[in-house]
């Protein structure tokens, strides 16, 4: 495979920055998703420490950061995937549109129908691909159609590959398809925010750089929240990029070219050019 | 070149491994002799069947022909035995239709199913998706229990409470129907509850292989915990629950204790589910411990009844493999 044809090569970080030329840039910031004194703690551990943060609409916000600093367990208190596990526990607060979803009176249930979310290990249920897409309509009751199927399949730029096979499990698709599939089964229900937990560590390069060009596509409907691993992949793909660092704690927040190129924080440059984490 | 001349770098046979060589050969020998047992007892009681079975129909063991030369003359058609719906071998005017404790037996089945089978399933889905820690922690020992307690305590409870306290009343109020000692409906109410931990335990050791990245997909697509039992967890460990039916459904066949104390020693077919039946176990269980002398065809009818059962049991379990096989195609 050459990898000089795909947008992976190995060219410096600063280069690969979004540019400040690029529309959504210029797009003003409206704040669909903020924290305030978030804490998280599994047991007595404490995963996240007083984070406050505004992540705006319709932009690609990367959460980077070691392994172990919260990132993963940030992305679950948005959608309340916390509330699956047992050890866990929030204090704070998570206003996403104006309501803070831990709020008494939020269905955790709703607010999981307002905001999708891709996982690091591609999950399709063992149903065929039209069933995986048509998941999360018909859990909210809502009558589906081919067109929902293949506006939701186009979206995932997967459509031209499975059109003849929508009746075949979706567990026979390749590991990248199986992860597109599993954006179409996210964006299906029409959410606003979806969130991606390091979606492309578990795919080959070629399968990774579909994924990211797809996200460029998505974010012109929806706000992705990504978490990633990789800074050159949080560098080429976000708008803006979240640096925590061990301890859960949220060390730099601001446009993803003010990260990369002039970190205000000393740690955050020792990290993005590989002195720790 | 001989290892005499030149050792070599000790990596030759002998080269101080012979103890470790003879150790795990001697092992091996023991761990295969005690894997052979159980497939010479299960050659010898499938041989022993048969051979019986031969004398009830042709009045000769096949091994009493081969060795003694005894001639076969036909005893039992298998038109009679299969066909005839009365079943009386021991009585003056002798029958050996074999319907009515093959029916009697069904019956049993097919009633304790109706009752293991949506309670079994329904416990397992709550103590694998709903059931906090702690309850589980509860439920699971209890279930436990249940399916040790000996089957001869379910038959006395099935003769002590369920027919006269549940089965009685209600029949008596509702049907105006007077109920004996024994009942069909109260065999399958105590096999179906004797099989219940049996669905409940393997329905739930495949709902928890279920991996939870299935689980968390749903609940992200805003599923609840109901969409997520239903939809997800149930079609991922359907090969698992089947395998739990078959199972119950061939204990409930092969049962014999306690449907005998529930059910009687009345073979006939009947449509009144208040009505004393036998099935085949319990018919064998009358015939061993009764008065007929080894060797006469009342007594053989003994294993061509158990023949009829061993198949059976052999068909649910081979049934059981397909769907497994099946299914595991399907949902891998």
């Amino acid at each position: 495979m050459n990898m000089s044809t795909q947008e992976t090569d190995g060219s410096p970080i600063s280069t690969d920055v979004r540019t400040t030329e690029n529309a959504r840039a210029d797009r003003p910031d409206e704040t669909v998703v903020a924290t305030r004194g978030l804490d998280v703690y599994y047991n007595d551990d404490q995963a996240l420490d007083d984070i406050d943060i505004e992540i705006p609409e319709n932009k690609v916000t990367a959460l980077i950061g070691p392994s172990g600093c919260g990132k993963s367990t940030f992305l679950r208190c948005i959608n309340r995937m916390n509330d699956q596990i047992d050890a866990a526990h929030v204090e704070g607060e998570v206003v996403f549109k104006g309501k803070n979803v831990y709020d008494d009176d939020v269905d955790p249930v709703a607010l999981r129908r307002k905001i999708g979310q891709v996982f690091q290990k591609p999950n399709p249920f063992p149903k065929s691909i039209r069933d995986n897409v048509t998941y999360g309509l018909e859990v909210q009751g809502k009558d589906t159609s081919d067109e929902d199927v293949e506006r939701a399949l186009r979206g995932a730029a997967l459509w031209d590959e499975v059109k003849d096979q929508l009746d075949e499990s979706g567990l026979d698709l390749s590991g990248g398809q199986q992860q597109r599939l599993c954006i179409a089964r996210a964006i299906a229900p029409d959410p606003e925010v979806i969130l991606m937990d390091e979606p492309t560590s578990a795919l080959d390069p070629v399968a990774a750089s579909k994924i990211e060009d797809l996200i460029d596509e998505l974010v012109e409907e929806y706000t992705v929240i990504i978490v990633t691993h990789n800074m050159q992949q949080a560098a080429r793909i976000s708008d803006k990029t979240a640096v925590f660092l061990t301890g859960g704690e949220l060390v730099e927040f601001d446009d993803t070219a003010a990260i990369f190129e002039n970190p205000s924080d000393s740690r955050v440059e020792d990290y993005i050019t590989g002195k720790f984490g | 070149m001989s290892t005499e001349t030149d050792p070599g770098p000790g990596i030759t046979k002998g080269s101080g491994t012979q103890a470790d060589q003879i150790e795990n050969r001697r092992a091996r020998r023991v761990l295969f002799g005690c894997a052979v047992i159980t497939v010479l007892t299960t050659l010898a009681i499938f041989f022993v069947l048969f051979d019986n079975a031969a004398s009830y129909f042709w009045s000769s063991r096949i091994t009493e022909a081969i060795f003694l030369g005894e001639p076969f003359e036909r005893e039992i058609t298998f038109t009679e035995f299969f066909t005839g719906t009365r079943w009386a071998p021991e009585h003056a005017t002798p029958a050996h239709g074999i319907l009515p404790v093959a029916f009697g037996t069904l019956a049993i089945t097919v009633g304790a199913a109706f009752v293991s089978i949506p309670i079994g399933t329904a416990t397992a889905l709550y103590i694998s998706e709903y059931a906090s820690k702690s309850v589980r922690s509860k439920l699971k020992p209890t279930l436990e229990v249940l399916a040790g307690i000996p089957t001869i305590v379910y038959g006395y409870f099935a003769i002590a409470f369920i027919n006269p306290v549940v089965v009685g009343p209600i029949a008596d109020a509702l049907f105006g129907i007077n109920v004996g000692r024994y009942s069909m409906v109260s065999g399958m109410l105590v096999v179906g509850i004797m099989t219940i931990p049996m669905v409940s335990s393997i329905s739930e050791d495949a709902m928890q292989a279920v991996p939870d990245e299935l689980r968390n997909g749903a609940y992200a697509l805003g599923a609840t915990k109901y969409d997520v039992s239903l939809s997800v967890v149930v079609p991922a460990a359907i090969s698992g629950i089947f395998a739990s039916y078959i199972l119950a459904v061939s204990r409930a066949i092969g049962e014999t204790m306690a449907v005998t104390l529930a059910a009687g020693f009345n073979a006939n077919i009947t449509a009144n589910p208040f009505s004393e039946i036998m099935t085949m176990t319990a018919y064998m269980v009358s015939m061993a411990r009764g008065t007929s002398a080894v060797g006469t065809v009342e007594y053989q009818s003994l294993f061509a009844v158990g023949l009829v059962l061993f198949v059976m049991t052999l068909s649910m379990n081979l049934l059981n493999d397909h769907l497994k096989r099946r299914f595991q195609e399907e949902y891998q």
